[in-house]
């Protein structure tokens, strides 16, 4: 049985939305297709009759300041995003989290797009865009809407995302001075290629007290949420090692934190959370000098 | 058609004509080539290039996006494209590994890419190497002078299993400088081997390696026939249970579907095996499934996707039973018995002296029990079969097979055939390992080549592979060390559980090397071994590079470091102290009467982490000024990573060259001179990377003073190439090339006699040099020396079967082996005590070779073993639960990549061996055996956690810091 019958490349938003309404079903947005081809391949997914690749469409590769506002296409593959000069001025966290996603090859094809569509509690690109305070911007056949990140997620590996929609791309605000972000992940060396451990942090500071923070951390629980209680705790504050311990003492009030089959226990990503949280903060807090 | 179709046809039909797509085209540039084809549903461009372009270099190592041999380069950018829909490549402009070099009218001339691979000995098996050069050009484009770190980057993500990650570093940097500045490739940095051969102990690049890095070089799965059919296994999918019923019925009517067999159609024999006829071809109804791999029905189709859907069409029901799933439960009264012989597949004994008196003579007694898991080979190419039936009614096989003459037999006999109907035609390895010793797929291929008459291939994926071929074997070792307090090993008792899986293989000689080799590399006076190798319904255990000594090296070397600890003692000088030499005797009872270099090894790597220590404290300058006085085995601060600890272990190893313990080691070569000059040894021995082509092309250039190029090989056949035996035991450079060795100098004497005779000279004036003979102040080219030899109506072959000294059984004393290969390693580990994650910083290796025949070879034999142990150590663990493998992809296997790969610094030390050729024994496992607990030695040292479960947990290693 082939894995599909039909391969449609649509040039613009509303070719690819009239592919995905009208054309044969089952119908699968393909991007870069890294995940969405294996999971064909080894059976996690039944065949299906259309593919529509949206890697062609212009509006989902652009990549450029549009007002007050850094715009990714949802299908720039991931190394371009990451050697953006402007994803490296406004989203240091995103290069940082996109360097990590897949290998050298699959960065060449994978997307943005791809990677939170996948509605994984932990993927790399995804938590650096929530700390980011990305929106989405989604298109349907009715027009057009801009839904916060995290309204994305129903549950693992479940997305809010219809079949009619297509995820176009993502708006992240610009960085102001005294702003910066960071990211870093934990990984095993054994065994599946996903992070015990990420935690993505955006902070504005005001001379020696953070003023604004965003911590996203993955896996948090079943679907990606923000560190909120921890946040708060930061919030208005000087960096201290007491402010720290706080925040994480919130943090890991907040996060459901679970023990994966040989991966890691719900402890060592508690452990970990400690660890990432006072790295990724420091790095932020100096950058945001 | 119901209605539902036609309505989904309708559908189809408007929206074709509603929108944009009509008779889909792809339109692509591959190599400079403009192509035109029509789009075929569901094609990756991996398929489109190797399928209907025929260009096979590209790889398919794993088809799961993880190895990066399918790596191509489309509009400049490296992509996988095995998960690349192919029409998405429209409009796109594609190079392949074809399409590098520069294809003039006088020949191929090689990218600086390709030479520099070539050169700098980066290409082994080769089945990776399109895929690294690849993804190397087009990081050459981007950046024409990449870092060391910039490359590893570039690579993270395109595996190498014979892991020569260090040659393929140094291979970038050298056609990048080549490319840069137009100046001619910088030479490797090898140590020749100073001992005054002419060829022997010189660089020599292998004869296959050009068309390794063309893209030319064939595999199994690059072979197409006229009318071939692609064949798939049923497997049982249970881990144990009796076959109740099997449907095969639909699969059997199934469009596309040729053939179908199961256990019923059987034509000879029931069981294969190496040792143990005990493996069922496949498993019928009312018999015992004993693993998920078994076989219960093969398919051959008109396509792939046939085949595949005929799977999906078969039913059968078993009667599920309780799972054996580790050695120890397999060995209790109440388990399930899975062979009628019992689940004890050997119990091994090893016995010298008196043990309860060396204990009592000891001064302290340690004991302590080691966990290894289960590892799988990953050799980057799965394993794939082509059986083609010929006119004259004989099967010829097509396969990368470690011994082509038991595959041979065993197909014969799974066919009912006499043994000379089969024909087995070696095909390129893309690795081994051990892992191509038992049958695969050869004897499937065969029988539904025979049933349908066509030729048949079936290929693995490898998720199949991963799950079907045995594997290294899980143990549980037990060591209990006596000695006194100033550090004499006076006993040393070892008990071993090994998880043979399923069925027998090679598991009993595995075990049994694994006893033997037990008590480490020591003299000790009063030594007990016993070893349980039990069946378990766990995938079968087998060979695997190291054979069971990697093992026990785990266990007795964590234990020699416990016990350096616990007498305060420099754990060097310990191992010193105790080390095998000259007229030591191993605990199987054999007296050592040369090539003993391990005292060497230890020196040498010991004097060189000193040299190594010294250096970082100049360039360092650490708090506190120089402080020499410490060991080199103390832990030390990182500058500016305060969390972060750094330290050197130590570990020494032997291994047997050789089959040994009484098996009658022998080996046929032939060496032939034809009518246009040139030589050909003819071997049935297996190259699976390993470089033996190279060394017996060595061997012949030798004895017959031609040049190189003047010696073709061929291998691995078993109608044109005499037995050289399994290639296994590290045994093929002494064994075989004894054999090529002495073939040569036969066909040197026969050619020295009929031109002593003819040109009336004695025979030892009759020089042999630069591919011509001198005979009386004439200088004949081989040519004419073949004319002479005709006209003489003499043979212009020779023929030898070289005999192996003889060994002894296990347990009768005397020689066990006829030789021994030693090694010690050190090795540089770096932890963070935040996560407790460890890296290895550098490996300084040691080796006693005899000789180093091909010192090129020998350092990607070196480089490759160390990061095999390194992966043994650090990132390999085939889980299985319950009979139930959870490893079934590569995804979930790791593999060292070249982002883990160490500073190798490789020593090799020479004690030859009398009867070894020009000195050289084996090399191929020993390099590999010492890394594991060198490196956990050092997480020691570094930290103080004792790892004594592998592979190396960062979690737990955490756990223990802070407890």
């Amino acid at each position: 049985m082939n894995l599909w019958k039909q391969y449609l490349c649509p040039k613009n938003v509303s070719d690819a939305l009239h592919a995905l309404t009208s054309a044969p079903p089952p119908v699968s947005i393909i991007a870069g297709g890294t995940d969405l081809m294996l999971d064909l391949q080894q059976g996690h997914r039944a065949p299906v009759h259309t593919l529509v690749d949206v890697t062609d469409v212009s509006e989902m590769k652009a990549l450029e300041i549009r007002g007050d506002e850094l715009y990714v296409g949802a299908a720039v593959p991931i190394n371009r995003v990451v050697a953006s000069p402007l994803v490296q001025e406004h989203a240091q966290a995103l290069v940082e989290a996109g360097s990590l996603i897949g290998g050298p090859q699959v960065r060449n094809v994978a997307t943005l797009g791809g990677n939170v569509a996948h509605a994984l509690p932990a993927a790399d690109g995804m938590i650096a865009l929530v700390a980011l305070d990305a929106r989405a911007v989604v298109a349907n056949p009715d027009g057009e809407r801009r839904v916060p990140l995290l309204d994305l997620f129903l549950g693992p590996g479940k997305s809010a995302l219809q079949p009619d929609e297509l995820l176009v791309g993502f708006c992240l605000p610009l960085r102001a001075p005294h702003q910066a972000s960071a990211f870093e992940r934990i990984m095993r060396t054994q065994g599946v290629a996903l992070p015990i451990l990420n935690l993505a942090l955006w902070l504005a500071r005001d001379d020696d007290r953070i003023a604004d923070v965003r911590i996203a951390v993955g896996p948090f629980g079943p679907t990606p949420r923000r560190a909120l209680a921890a946040e708060d705790v930061l919030r208005g504050q000087p960096l201290t090692g007491a402010v720290l311990a706080q925040a994480l003492d919130a943090l890991l009030g907040e996060a459901r934190f679970r023990t994966s089959a040989y991966r890691a226990t719900a402890d060592y990503r508690r452990h970990l959370a400690g660890v990432l949280l006072q790295d990724v903060l420091q790095t932020a807090w100096q950058r945001a000098e | 058609m119901n209605e539902g179709m036609l309505a989904a046809c309708r559908h189809e039909e408007a929206f074709y004509r509603g929108t944009m797509e009509r008779q889909p085209q792809i339109s692509l540039t591959v190599n400079g080539q403009l192509y035109q084809l029509p789009a075929v549903p569901g094609e990756t461009l991996a398929d489109l290039l190797r399928k209907r372009l025929r260009l096979t270099g590209t790889k398919i190592g794993c088809n799961e996006a993880e190895c990066g041999a399918c790596t191509v380069v489309v509009d400049g950018e490296p992509v996988l494209s095995c998960t690349y829909p192919a029409q998405r490549a429209d409009g796109k402009t594609v190079l392949t590994i074809e399409g590098l070099a520069e294809r003039g009218d006088e020949g191929v001339k090689l990218h600086p890419l390709q030479e520099a691979f070539v050169e700098h000995g980066a290409v082994q098996c080769g089945f990776c190497i399109p895929g690294q050069i690849m993804t190397s050009h087009a990081l050459l484009q981007r950046n024409p002078e990449p870092s060391s770190d910039e490359i590893r980057r570039a690579l993270k993500d395109t595996l190498c299993r014979c892991a020569g990650y260090p040659s393929i570093e140094s291979a970038i940097q050298a056609a990048a400088h080549t490319l840069r500045t137009g100046e001619p490739l910088p030479p490797p940095d090898v140590k020749e081997s100073g001992d005054g051969h002419r060829v022997i102990g010189h660089s020599h690049i292998r004869p296959d390696a050009i068309q390794k890095v063309t893209g030319e070089a064939i595999f199994t799965d690059d072979l197409v026939f006229e009318g071939m059919l692609h064949a798939r296994v049923k497997r049982a999918g249970v881990p144990h249970a009796i076959l109740r019923k099997l449907d095969v019925e639909q699969a059997r009517a199934l469009p596309g579907v040729v053939a179908v067999l199961t256990a019923e159609d059987l034509p000879g024999v029931h069981n294969h095996g190496l040792i143990v006829p005990d493996w069922p071809i496949m498993v019928g109804v009312g018999e015992r499934v004993r693993y998920v791999g078994d076989a219960l029905a093969i398919v051959a189709a008109e396509s792939e996707a046939a085949a595949a859907a005929a799977l999906d069409l078969m039913t059968a029901e078993f009667e599920e039973l309780p799972v054996v799933s580790n050695p120890v439960q397999a060995r209790r009264p109440d388990a399930p018995v899975l062979h009628e012989s019992g689940n004890l597949l050997k119990h091994i004994k090893v016995r010298k002296g008196d043990l309860e008196a060396g204990f009592a003579a000891a001064d302290v007694i340690l004991e302590h029990t080691f966990h290894t898991p289960t590892t799988d080979h990953a050799f980057l190419e799965p394993e794939c079969s082509v059986a083609v039936p010929t006119e004259d009614g004989r099967m010829e096989v097509y396969v990368g097979s470690q011994i082509p003459y038991s595959d041979r037999q065993q197909v014969a006999d799974a066919l009912g055939w006499p043994h000379e109907r089969v024909h087995i035609v070696g095909q390129l390895m893309g690795g081994g390992f051990g892992g191509k010793e038992d049958i695969a797929g050869q004897i499937h291929a065969a029988l539904l080549a025979n049933a349908t008459g066509r030729p048949v291939k079936l290929l693995f994926d490898r998720h199949e592979s991963l799950i079907v071929h045995p594997k290294r074997h899980a143990t549980r070792i037990r060591v209990k060390l006596g000695a006194t307090k100033d550090g004499r090993l006076t006993a040393v008792e070892t008990e071993l559980y090994g998880d043979s899986g399923a069925y027998a293989s090679l598991g009993e000689k595995v075990m049994g090397r694994a006893t033997t080799h037990s008590v480490g590399p020591y003299e000790i006076p009063d030594a007990r071994s016993d070893c349980y190798a039990m069946y378990t319904n766990n995938p079968p255990a087998g060979a695997f590079r190291g054979f069971g000594v990697t093992q026990s090296a785990f266990a007795v070397e964590s234990m020699m470091d416990m016990l350096a600890e616990t007498l305060d003692m420099d754990p060097v000088a310990l191992r010193r102290k105790n080390a095998l030499r000259i007229g030591s005797t191993t605990s199987t009872g054999q007296e050592l009467r040369e090539s003993v270099g391990l005292l060497e090894c230890i020196d040498k790597v010991e004097a060189e982490v000193r040299r190594l220590i010294k250096q970082d404290e100049a360039s360092h300058r650490p708090q506190g000024g120089p402080d020499s006085v410490q060991s080199i085995f103390a832990p030390r601060p990182v500058p500016g990573a305060p969390h972060k600890r750094r330290a050197w272990g130590f570990s020494a190893a032997f291994k047997n060259t050789g089959l040994g313990g009484g098996a009658d080691d022998k080996a046929g070569a032939e060496v032939h001179l034809f009518p246009d000059g040139k030589l050909e040894v003819r071997t049935s021995s297996a190259e699976l990377g390993q470089g033996l082509v190279t060394v017996l092309q060595m061997i012949v250039a030798e004895e017959l003073g031609a040049p190189l190029s003047q010696v073709n090989v061929l291998v691995m056949d078993t109608d044109l190439t005499p037995d050289g035996g399994p290639t296994t035991a590290s045994r093929q450079t002494y064994v075989t090339g004894n054999a090529a060795r002495l073939a040569a100098q036969s066909l040197r004497q026969a050619i020295a006699s009929t031109l002593a005779e003819k040109y009336d000279q004695p025979p030892e004036q009759i020089i042999f040099a630069d591919g011509t003979v001198r005979v009386g102040g004439r200088s004949l080219p081989l040519a004419e020396v073949y004319a002479a030899m005709h006209s003489e109506g003499r043979q212009s072959y020779a023929v030898y079967e070289y005999r192996a000294p003889a060994t002894k059984p296990l347990g009768q004393g005397g020689d066990m082996h006829f030789a021994f290969a030693f090694a010690a390693q050190a090795a540089e580990v770096e932890v963070n005590t935040l996560t407790g994650e460890v890296r290895v910083l550098r490996i300084v290796a040691a080796n006693d070779v005899g000789q180093a025949v091909n010192p090129l070879g020998l350092k990607g034999q070196i480089e490759g073993g160390v990061m095999m142990g390194l992966g043994n150590a650090l990132t390999e663990q085939f889980i299985v639960e319950d009979g139930y493998v959870v490893t079934d992809r590569l995804a979930r296997y790791r593999i060292p990549s070249i982002v883990q790969t160490p500073e190798i610094i490789p020593i090799v030390v020479e004690h030859p061996t009398s009867e070894g050729p020009y000195g050289a024994k084996g090399i191929g496992e020993i390099v590999s055996i010492p890394t594991t607990p060198a490196i956990t030695n050092a997480i020691y040292n570094a930290v103080g956690v004792r790892v004594d479960s592998l592979p190396v947990d960062q979690e737990k290693i955490l756990q223990a810091i802070k407890a």
